[in-house]
């Protein structure tokens, strides 16, 4: 057992839990905080994608030891009372989603491409999303949902 | 996931006296942890060396990029050193799968794992690269990539730095499987004053140094002095994505774009 201590969304929490928990596994069964979701389980699809200390990363390919001691954003954590992240007003605005299933990990994503470059060219935000798969929209959408948070961020 | 005891050390000593014949290093754990998962990889200890002070970092000394290698293909993609010294290695960075696999995934990974489709090895040998590892030994490249997933690491020896020796000019070009970004093929040019050197990789089971091609690029470089070359698709990886045939195709393509990017 390792003891484990992270700030969720500006939560303090320290679980002892199992050396072989994977990040994923921690948010989604020990925290509940389901918004964090699965595909591949295996570094493809990036609907798991969380930020560690404000920088995008894969939470199924992340064992929840490596990152003791980080600050972890989630989905859940980007509203700030009561109010949505602009990247999500733009994806609901925009319909950058359908079942919703990519969404989250597409959301996280783009936010951290904003960090890293104001005012992305569509095919920079393709470039950057490609770690980010969706089967229902077609992309087109979520590009432009990215524009339209860029161009209000 | 099977059970393991996971260990963040803090020196080199700390990790060689865990490693034993089940355990592994875990740097950016992109190709460790699913290969766990899907039941490839099993074992007792996870020895986490990203910890480790010194096995990560860029500098540049004269002639010399040393890279740590625990460095992450991102700091590789956005360092200054690297774009002034070898621009074409910052872009292989940059190439590489995609921003979340760059957030986590290392060079030394790379390096160690030797996918026969991954980007940096080709680097290596393009680059006169030598590996510096825990046990004193500098390994030429060459003489470091021994096969498919195979190297010169002896279990337990741990890569600590990368040493790229810089060119006069130098370009990468791949062709990327669309999904994964590794190369279906991918070809790295690099020209130094005592000569040319052309380093392929994703076409065979392992990354090599093209010796023709090398030559006729030492002897002219010009994309007309690929032209001339033959290249045997005999060896070459056949698989759903490309031919070996293809394959052979491509290495001459790829080779073309790069000198004539550089
Ligand atoms: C979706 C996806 C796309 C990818 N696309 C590409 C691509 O386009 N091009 C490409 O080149 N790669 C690609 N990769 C692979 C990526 O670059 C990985 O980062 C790399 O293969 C492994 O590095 P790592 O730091 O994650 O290593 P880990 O997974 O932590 O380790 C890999 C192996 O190396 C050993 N090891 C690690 N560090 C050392 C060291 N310092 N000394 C000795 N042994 C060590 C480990 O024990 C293990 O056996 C991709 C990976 C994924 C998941
Ligand atoms: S669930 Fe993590 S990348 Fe698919
Ligand atoms: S909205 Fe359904 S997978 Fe993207």
């Amino acid at each position: 057992m390792k003891k484990v201590s992270l700030e969720v969304n500006g939560r303090k929490i320290t679980k002892d839990i199992p050396d072989h928990t994977i990040l994923s596994v921690l948010l989604r069964d020990i925290l509940n905080l389901t918004g964090t979701h699965i595909g591949c389980d295996t570094s493809q699809c990036g609907a798991c994608v969380v930020h560690i200390d404000g920088k995008s990363i894969k939470s199924c390919t992340t064992l929840a030891a490596e990152v003791n001691g980080s600050k972890v954003t989630t989905i859940e954590g980007l509203a700030k009372n009561g109010k949505m992240h602009p990247m999500q007003e733009a994806f609901k605005k925009m319909h950058g989603l359908q079942c919703g299933f990519c969404t989250p990990g597409m959301v996280m994503s783009a936010i951290d491409l904003l960090q890293n470059k104001k005012n992305p060219s569509d095919t920079e935000i393709r470039d950057w999303l490609e770690g980010n798969i969706c089967r229902c929209t077609g992309y087109q959408n979520i590009v432009a949902a990215v524009k339209e948070a860029a161009s209000k961020m | 996931m099977k059970k393991f005891n996971y260990h963040l050390v803090k020196d080199i000593k700390e990790a060689k006296k865990l490693s034993s014949p089940n355990s592994t290093f875990l740097a950016g754990g992109m190709t460790t942890i699913p290969s766990m998962k899907l039941g490839l990889g099993t074992y007792k200890d996870i020895i986490d060396i990203k910890g480790i002070k010194k096995l990560s970092g860029i500098k540049v000394s004269g002639k010399i990029l040393k890279i740590g290698a625990t460095t992450k293909h991102v700091e590789v993609a956005n360092s200054k050193e690297v774009k002034k010294s070898i621009p074409s290695l910052a872009a292989l960075a940059e190439g590489i799968g995609d921003p979340q696999v760059r957030n986590k995934g290392t060079i030394g990974g790379s390096i160690a794992n030797n996918d026969p489709a991954a980007d940096y090895p080709s680097a290596c040998i393009a680059l006169n690269a030598s590996i510096n590892t825990s046990n004193n030994r500098k390994i030429d490249s060459e003489n470091f990539f021994r096969g498919l997933f195979e190297t010169a690491l002896k279990k337990g020896e741990i890569i600590e730095s990368i040493e790229f020796e810089i060119p006069l000019k130098s370009n990468y070009q791949k062709f990327p499987n669309p999904a994964s970004r590794y190369a279906i093929v991918g070809v790295y040019v690099s020209k130094y004053k005592s000569g040319t050197n052309v380093a392929v990789t994703g076409a065979k089971s392992c990354v090599y140094n093209d010796k023709d091609l090398s030559k006729a690029l030492s002897n002219n470089f010009s994309s007309s002095a690929i032209d001339k070359v033959k290249i045997s698709s005999s060896g070459m990886s056949s698989d759903i994505h490309a031919s070996g045939n293809y394959r052979a195709n491509m290495v001459k393509v790829f080779a073309k774009k790069a000198v004539e990017a550089c």
